[in-house]
């Protein structure tokens, strides 16, 4: 470790409860819009657990994977939010457990 | 003094996460995630990662959640959207979120102040990030655009098909051939 005066640990601790949390948001609510933005703090909390690992190898490594996930996040939230406009055009509702069937 | 100022910003973090996840308006939940997201920046700002806090901030804080906004007020239209704007106004909403961004504001004019190399591990500059992402990771940059080409296409597809149906639906239902399984 290249004198990382945080522990490395601790920012991985928060990484996993920032991941937790998007994961119970994720199971709890059913709004659509409130699921999408479980997804992105996921996504985050993954980024942040790379960005640290890198910063603790000293490796540039660890931001291009953070890049990559930024692009991820980013072609998953523009289909998923137009997604939510189709939802809300045929259901009336962003509440997922109306639209279960997958034939409309 | 940054373990101090790492363990604040967890937290807002943290906090911040936690509220964005259990509104019942959207539109504060909102807040509440850009919130986190500027203190996830201000870790990697500590982590020494300038690069990666800058993109956190123009691009989740700034894009992403931009396309959010963009839907939830296309969602709340007419008359009910201004009262829940008029409703949003109120200070019991905002003072939460703002506490939250002032504590982090406070941080970042210590670090800039205090330090002039405000890290706490190795400084990773753009240069080495740069080099990386088109030395070894050049295929997984062209791995990520042709994602991105995808989510473009198929943002426009699903986009396209809501504006066609919105139409179909005014007008004579069913003839046109796209419609069929649309409409029951």
């Amino acid at each position: 470790m290249e004198g990382l005066i945080i522990p490395l640990n601790h920012v991985l601790i928060l990484a996993s409860l920032l991941f937790a949390t998007g994961l119970a948001g994720l199971m709890f609510r059913r709004n659509v819009i409130f699921i999408l933005m479980s997804l992105e703090v996921m996504l985050n909390s993954a980024g942040l657990a790379f960005v640290a690992a890198g910063t603790a190898w000293a490796q540039a490594d660890g931001q291009v994977m953070f890049m990559l996930i930024l692009a991820v996040a980013a072609a998953e939230v523009s289909v998923g939010l137009g997604l939510v406009l189709q939802v809300h055009k045929r259901f009336k509702t962003l509440d997922m457990d109306q639209a279960h069937k997958l034939n409309g | 003094m940054e373990l101090i100022l790492f363990y604040i910003a967890a937290t807002v973090a943290l906090f911040s996460t936690v509220f964005a996840l259990t509104r019942s308006n959207a539109a504060h939940a909102l807040i509440y995630l850009i919130v986190s997201l500027l203190a996830v920046a201000v870790i990697f700002f500590l982590l020494g990662a300038p690069f990666a806090a800058a993109l956190e901030v123009i691009v989740y804080a700034g894009a992403i959640m931009v396309l959010f906004v963009f839907v939830i007020m296309m969602l709340n239209l007419g008359e009910e959207g201004q009262e829940l704007e008029r409703q949003q106004m109120h200070p019991a909403v905002w003072i939460t979120p703002a506490i939250l961004s002032a504590i982090l504001l406070v941080e970042m004019v210590l670090l800039l102040a205090k330090f002039d190399t405000p890290q706490t591990g190795a400084l990773i500059t753009a240069k080495q990030v740069g080099l990386s992402l088109y030395g070894p990771y050049v295929l997984a940059v062209e791995i990520a655009s042709m994602l991105l080409l995808a989510g473009l296409v198929g943002a426009y597809h699903v986009g396209r098909r809501f504006r066609s149906t919105e139409i179909d639906e005014d007008s004579v239902a069913g003839s046109s051939p796209e419609n069929t399984g649309v409409i029951d």
